[in-house]
């Protein structure tokens, strides 16, 4: 099959790889450029696990084709921390054993920082709603819930 | 293997003539949350993928000559929620479009994609049936427009012809004293899909309801225009008898399945309770 040449950014790099045309987002970014933050769960737009943000917009890296990537912009897991530095929301995701096992850890965290962005004081409902695409089989969601609610109040401390 | 194509062309030209000269094996890709997932299970196999979102034709949201808003078939649920004048005007449009799937889908699910897969449970289709939105398409032949009622031929099937891409959705001005509103009824709270949807655009004028359609999803082969339902309710004041022969009417009009989620008696008797209560809904925004 011929592949097709795609140029893209990826976390604010410029990036450039070769894929098949109907090949995933999610497999070039696991297979071809090895970046493996972003997991594959279900491969049916289902679990989030796999979330990432095209152009700013939070989606499922499984339901997109590689392809689509050509002069986007992609972030992921693998470019949310600064350097050594982590971004409050992993910090926070620690401190709080917001995780376990961590599969869905790569995804909750794409789209927790996704809705930070679009939103600094979310209700809880509302983190709730945001985060239900994405799906936990070991914490029961409370603490991911209270780390992103604790890391926006944080946040909102650190700007004022 | 089959070779698989992808194109992404950035005038609805280029698009057409592609998608007719793949000779039934091309697919149209806007926000791909059902081509992908059908293409991985093997129910569909596209020789050509036609991605049709670099062309603004299908991607924008504009206001027409006539006051009302054309929105493009690819546009998503996450970018027609940010705009903040069609949310005011079809709070009941996007409460159906809204309601696909998780924030990750929102984000590349459309109008088009949801018409087009022609599920009779689509959640944005009976708000769009009641809004009256009419669909442009466009294919080798030209441009037509089809009201989106007459779009569903049957689950999966739609009634574009071979090579028609969806192009826009016009929606009508708003007058005064006009809203709608969406409602389904699921097994659990979010993230399902629909036993039955429901969709209602009013008018009201001096407390007299002049102007009603209603969309029903879920208990038919197609999403239904129930035009018997919206009649018990014109020139009424949408009282309790109104109401109640409008409900009847939507429960007469259905022709379900049985299946996991609802039996048809459960659907048939829901397709009312629903109307009721949408109505009450729809209602309620159009005199705020």
């Amino acid at each position: 099959m011929a592949k097709l040449h795609i140029s893209t950014t990826i976390n604010g790099e410029p990036e450039e790889f070769l894929c098949a045309p109907n090949e995933t987002m999610l497999d070039v970014l696991r297979n071809r450029l090895g970046l493996t933050g972003a997991k594959e769960g279900c491969g049916s737009g289902d679990c989030g696990a796999c979330s990432i943000t095209l152009d700013g917009t939070l989606v499922c890296s499984c339901l997109m084709l590689a392809a689509e990537a050509e002069d986007k912009e992609i972030s992921t897991i693998e470019g949310m921390a600064d350097g050594e530095t982590l971004h409050p929301l992993q910090q926070k995701f620690l401190e709080e054993a917001a995780l376990q096992c961590g599969i869905c850890t790569p995804g909750m965290l794409v789209a927790a920082k996704a809705l930070l962005d679009e939103n600094p004081d979310p209700t809880e409902t509302e983190v709730r709603f945001w985060l239900a695409g994405n799906l936990c089989r070991c914490t029961g969601y409370d603490k991911i819930i209270r780390a992103v609610m604790d890391t926006a109040a944080e946040m909102r401390g650190a700007t004022k | 293997m089959t070779d698989i194509q992808y194109l992404a062309p950035t005038t609805l030209d280029e698009a057409i003539r592609a998608y007719a000269a793949a000779d039934g094996t091309g697919h149209i890709l806007a926000g791909g949350t059902d081509l992908l997932v059908q293409t991985q299970a093997g129910m569909v196999q596209p020789g050509l993928i036609v991605d049709i979102k670099n062309i603004t034709d299908v991607t924008g949201i504009e206001r027409a000559a006539d006051g009302g808003f054309i929105v493009g078939a690819a546009v998503a649920g996450a970018a027609l929620e940010k705009h903040t004048d069609f949310a005011t005007a079809w709070p009941g449009v996007l409460e159906g479009l809204n309601l696909i799937g998780s924030t990750q889908i929102q984000g590349r699910a459309s109008l088009g994609g949801n018409l087009c897969n022609g599920s009779p449970a689509a959640d944005s289709v009976p708000a769009l049936v009641a809004a009256g939105a009419i669909l442009s398409v466009q294919g080798p032949d030209g441009r037509r427009e089809i009201a989106v009622e007459d779009v569903p031929a049957g689950p999966g099937k739609t009634n574009l012809k071979p090579g028609e891409i969806a192009v826009s959705f016009a929606f009508p001005p708003r007058t005064k004293g006009a809203s709608d509103a969406y409602l389904r009824m699921i097994p659990r709270t979010e993230m399902d899909i629909a036993v039955v949807g429901c969709g209602v655009n009013l008018t009201i004028e001096g407390g007299v309801c002049t102007a009603a359609r209603v969309g029903l999803g879920a208990v038919a082969p197609t999403v239904l225009l129930v035009e018997k339902a919206a009649n018990a309710l014109i020139d009424s004041k949408l009282d309790d008898d109104a109401i109640t022969a409008a409900a009847a009417a939507c429960s007469a009009a259905c022709n379900p399945i049985d299946d996991k989620r609802g039996t048809v008696e459960y659907r048939t008797r829901v397709a009312g309770v629903l109307l009721k209560r949408v109505v009450g809904i729809a209602a309620e925004r159009a005199q705020a």
